[in-house]
């Protein structure tokens, strides 16, 4: 009964935070964005003290259960673990608790946040984790399944999916996302929870309250045998049969040991009621449903790998001097500048809000609709959300990535600020400006500022006649990437932005 | 001047073919002529209806192919073809058979592949089976060299010793480009008037797009110089509707007639504006004549005229050819009555504000990139689809913004949308239809804005 509650829950909230992740659209979050916002790191970067204190006090009532129903990285991990265990009568057994791994990898967390050591918070935190792995490996298949139904929608003269582009945003960013889905499918595949019961900061810290929590699972020595069912079954390796003890740290309230004992001698129930003899009611009916809940299959089916061919076409050039019609000409990809300061998005405040606060779960990354956010390969703001404009920019109508942020790293703004926070200022190199390199009339920087930030001014002074070229206004300027995005000058834009550390509203 | 602009044009630019998947959506899209099919009817043979006009000894099939349209490759072929010459082979093979005779072409067309595709599929049949037309397109360069040098380029090309019908390409502009810099001071048109005393050429005659003051230049001319023919843009919206700087056809083609000049039409469905049109108007033609397809009414009216040698049209699917056989096999003559109907149809039509692009591609390629018909056609799509959004409080506000901003990606890739156009202007001196190309880049433009934006009114 409460074990299927337990993977009732979990089934739930893990299929909606996946599809939080999966959600290009950025249209789910307005229903789902809680989930993230209710997750532990997250709320604590963000200084949620609401959220912070329902956890402690779910903890405290109920064990582990966040690590059971509400931590993506758990469920997932539940999922393998099964999936190890089929064929296996007695998978796990008792194994006493790495102290010195677990306070240790605690330890190095707390003292990370404190001294905003962010790769290492991103990298411990198992919500982020999860993130990383759902971003940068289930986001390119439901794209590719997505841009399938967009090519028969287009033949359907539907315009109910759209075409999205699929790339690598982040290289190293991938590799971490790869080696943590390894170690942590490895792990689960062979011990169940030990990833949770000893490296993960969040467990361990749980676990200190959960050894206190009001309802645990109880042995009733007067029916145990001793057999050590219980334990063969215990993903969390916690359940020391021969001394009748749980370690409650790792116990992460699976219920699944309740079923398995064949003398009901385990049961979740309030830990510090007065001693009375019970006489234990037979409930053979329960006992014998949970057996055939055994039969549920993990709902993560093999997911079916495409193929992508990207078909580049050849390009030809014929050697003519005529001017023959038709035909495109080719277009290279922009590269981006070298920026001194990284841009950092409207809403992050400054960067320095955006290191510490951030754990780097790619939400924000997922839900950027104009390619901008790609995680950072920089030591200091490692897979934190940074901006290049080689893509897209960042729209006048968009604050999608500060509605979903739930860790208070870019904060909530409306469409009205959006227009107002200077991120950044653009800077103009005139060597591959179009009207100098090209000697051709251009000013499409100045035709696209939605702030009016450019004017064009003659590039002769003495000439009023000749081509007109770009000047800032960096007072008005909010460095939203427009200009560099639109400018004609490829592989490097001829007018680019420059990030500011401090953010300010003009 | 033209030629240094063109020089100019950036170094990483290169020319690729037409090679993405969307412009071949946008050419299935647009350029159909006729998407719908009799059905049940065959495609007659041995019923086309022929002209024998009495300057001209040949009698020249109604239904003439225009050769700037054929289907284009994915990727170009080793030899650098974009166009699809097996298709082309097929095409080409079925008009014959079905009576199809005059073959009109250009050494510009398809970035530089028509004529050479378009020779080697006809040389398979009996020259005598087929006419040929190609042009002086020298609109680069000015020099008699270089429009020598293109004039015996065609030749090899088509691989032909004579050419039936000879053009001067686009007669009508001005300035640099007026038929006097092109022709006439060059001693091109010297050349070519030789050129047909010896045989070479059979027919000599002109293309018009342009002003009404350089078409009556050129066509006084006839009393010195002999055309055989012009070629003029004539359909039954520009008959006396004609948009932008166009003249309408019916000045055109009553000067002509008052020559005794025969004359051959271009543009009779104006690249598939006259098939793919608001559905209330197609309902209206349905209604009138159910088992007739919407192209056939203007192929009808191009044909009426008693002057018209033959009506070129840029068939680039064997349903277009099918359809337009079927029409001219043989043609029937638009009563007065159905005229009168096809006027009021034209009248209607102009209450759409649609742009004029026949999706010729003589402003490609665009140096920076653009796919400047391809964002044309989407816009007029969307007008004729009713999915042109005027106020954020119209009923299908919402559908529509999502059909033109959907579309307009599929229709054309970012990096090639209205956005990327810096105004040079380079595009604009090509365009026949003299539209303001970059004006109406960043007018599109600032309407995709709004929609984005959600800030129309």
């Amino acid at each position: 009964m409460l074990r299927t509650l337990r993977l009732t829950l979990a089934a739930i909230s893990f299929t909606l935070i996946t599809l939080l992740f999966l959600d290009f659209s950025g249209t789910l979050h307005a229903w789902l964005g809680w989930l993230a916002k209710i997750q532990f790191v997250p709320a604590i970067l963000a200084l949620n003290v609401g959220v912070v204190l329902f956890l402690v006090l779910l903890t405290l009532i109920l064990g582990r259960v966040y690590c059971s129903v509400i931590c993506p990285l758990g469920i997932f991990q539940d999922l393998f673990a099964r999936a190890g265990r089929i064929g296996k009568k007695l998978p796990y057994s008792y194994s006493p608790a790495k102290k010195w791994l677990r306070y240790g990898f605690l330890g190095l967390f707390v003292v990370a946040i404190a001294a905003g050591v962010s790769v290492i918070v991103a990298l411990l935190d198992p919500y982020a984790a999860y993130g990383r792995i759902a971003n940068n490996l289930f986001l390119p298949l439901w794209q590719w399944g997505n841009n399938l139904l967009a090519f028969a929608a287009e033949r359907a003269n539907s315009y109910a999916f759209y075409n999205v582009d699929v790339w690598v945003k982040s290289i190293p960013t991938l590799v971490v996302a790869v080696v943590t889905l390894i170690v942590v499918v490895v792990l689960a595949w062979k011990n169940g929870r030990t990833y949770c019961n000893t490296i993960c900061p969040v467990g361990t810290l749980l676990g200190v309250l959960s050894r206190y929590s009001a309802f645990k699972i109880l042995i009733d020595d007067s029916s145990c045998n001793s057999c050590g069912l219980c334990a063969r079954h215990c993903k969390a390796a916690c359940i020391d049969s021969k001394a009748h003890t749980i370690d409650y740290t790792r116990c992460v309230a699976c219920m699944n040991c309740i079923g398995k004992c064949k003398k009901n001698a385990l049961s979740f129930r309030y830990a510090y009621a007065r001693k009375q003899e019970t006489t234990q009611q037979d409930t053979p009916n329960a006992c014998s449903a949970n057996a055939a809940q055994e039969k549920r299959r993990g709902f993560l089916s093999a997911a079916t790998l495409l193929v992508a061919t990207s078909l580049k076409s050849q390009i030809i050039e014929k050697a003519t001097d005529i001017k023959m019609d038709g035909g495109l000409a080719d277009i290279i990809d922009k590269q981006a500048p070298k920026r001194q300061t990284p841009l950092t998005p409207p809403g992050s405040l400054n960067a320095r809000n955006m290191k510490n606060s951030c754990t780097a779960c790619q939400l924000c990354i997922t839900a950027c609709p104009n390619g901008v956010l790609r995680p950072s390969s920089q030591l200091e703001t490692f897979m934190q959300p940074q901006m290049s404009y080689e893509k897209g920019y960042c729209r006048p109508e968009c604050t999608i990535c500060s509605e979903v942020c739930p860790a208070g790293a870019i904060t909530k703004i409306g469409k009205d600020d959006k227009s107002a926070i200077q991120i950044g200022h653009a800077v103009w190199n005139k060597e591959t400006c179009i009207p100098i390199a090209d000697n051709q009339p251009c000013g499409n920087c100045e035709r696209h500022c939605p702030t009016d930030a450019i004017v064009m001014i003659p590039s002769d002074a003495n000439n009023p006649e000749s081509l007109k070229v770009p000047v800032v206004n960096t007072e008005r300027c909010i460095g939203c990437g427009a200009c560099e995005h639109l400018c004609p000058s490829r592989p490097l834009s001829a007018i680019y932005v420059e990030g500011h550390e401090l953010h300010k509203t003009i | 001047m033209h030629k240094d602009i063109a020089m100019n044009r950036r170094g990483f630019l290169k020319i690729v073919g037409i090679s993405t998947a969307s412009s071949t959506a946008v050419l299935t899209g647009c350029s159909s002529a006729s998407s719908e099919q009799g059905g049940d009817s065959t495609v007659p043979k041995g019923k086309m209806s022929y002209r024998k006009l009495p300057s001209i000894d040949d009698t020249v099939s109604l239904l003439g192919y225009g050769c700037m349209r054929w289907p284009t490759l994915p990727s170009p072929a080793g030899d650098g073809n974009v166009i699809d010459q097996d298709a082309v082979n097929r095409l080409v093979d079925y008009a014959i058979e079905h009576g199809v005779n005059y073959f009109d072409t250009s050494p510009v067309y398809i970035q530089g592949w028509s004529e050479k595709t378009t020779g080697n599929a006809l040389k398979r049949h009996p020259r005598e089976k087929y006419f040929i037309a190609t042009k002086m397109s020298n609109f680069s360069n000015n020099d008699f060299d270089f429009g020598v040098k293109m004039y015996h380029n065609s030749f090899k090309d088509l691989q032909v010793d004579y050419i039936d019908y000879y053009l001067l390409h686009v007669v009508g502009s001005e300035g640099e480009r007026s038929m006097q810099k092109r022709f006439i001071d060059n001693g091109i048109l010297d050349f070519l008037l030789k050129e047909r005393e010896a045989g070479r050429i059979r027919h000599l005659g002109w293309s018009f797009h342009g002003t009404q003051a350089e078409f009556d230049k050129a066509l006084a001319m006839h009393d010195d110089v002999h055309w055989d023919f012009i070629q003029i843009q004539l359909n039954y919206s520009d008959w006396k509707y004609a948009k932008g700087a166009n003249v309408n056809a019916d000045y055109l083609y009553s000067e002509i007639a008052k020559k005794d000049i025969p004359v051959v039409v271009m543009e009779p469905l104006l690249g598939g504006r006259l098939s793919n049109i608001p559905q209330y108007i197609f309902t209206r033609l349905k209604e009138r004549n159910p088992n007739g397809s919407v192209a056939s009414w203007a192929f009808r009216f191009a044909g009426s005229p008693p002057k018209i040698l033959t009506v070129l049209s840029g068939m680039t699917y064997l349903e277009h050819l099918q359809d337009n056989i079927k029409t001219y096999s043989p043609l029937q003559t638009l009563t007065d009555e159905e005229t009168e109907f096809l006027d009021e149809t034209a009248q209607m039509m102009l209450q759409y504000p649609t742009i004029p692009c026949n999706d010729c591609k003589y402003c490609m390629p665009c140096p920076y990139g653009i796919d400047i018909p391809a964002v044309l056609l989407h816009f007029n799509k969307c007008i004729n689809e009713g999915n042109m959004p005027k106020s954020s409080k119209d009923e299908n506000y919402a559908k529509a913004r999502r059909a033109f901003l959907v579309g307009y990606d599929r229709s054309v890739p970012k990096l090639r949308q209205a956005n990327h156009c810096t105004g040079c202007d380079q595009c604009s001196e090509h365009c026949p239809q003299k539209i303001n190309i970059p004006k109406d880049l960043h007018r599109i433009d600032a309407f995709v804005e709004q929609l984005k934006q959600e800030t129309l009114e």
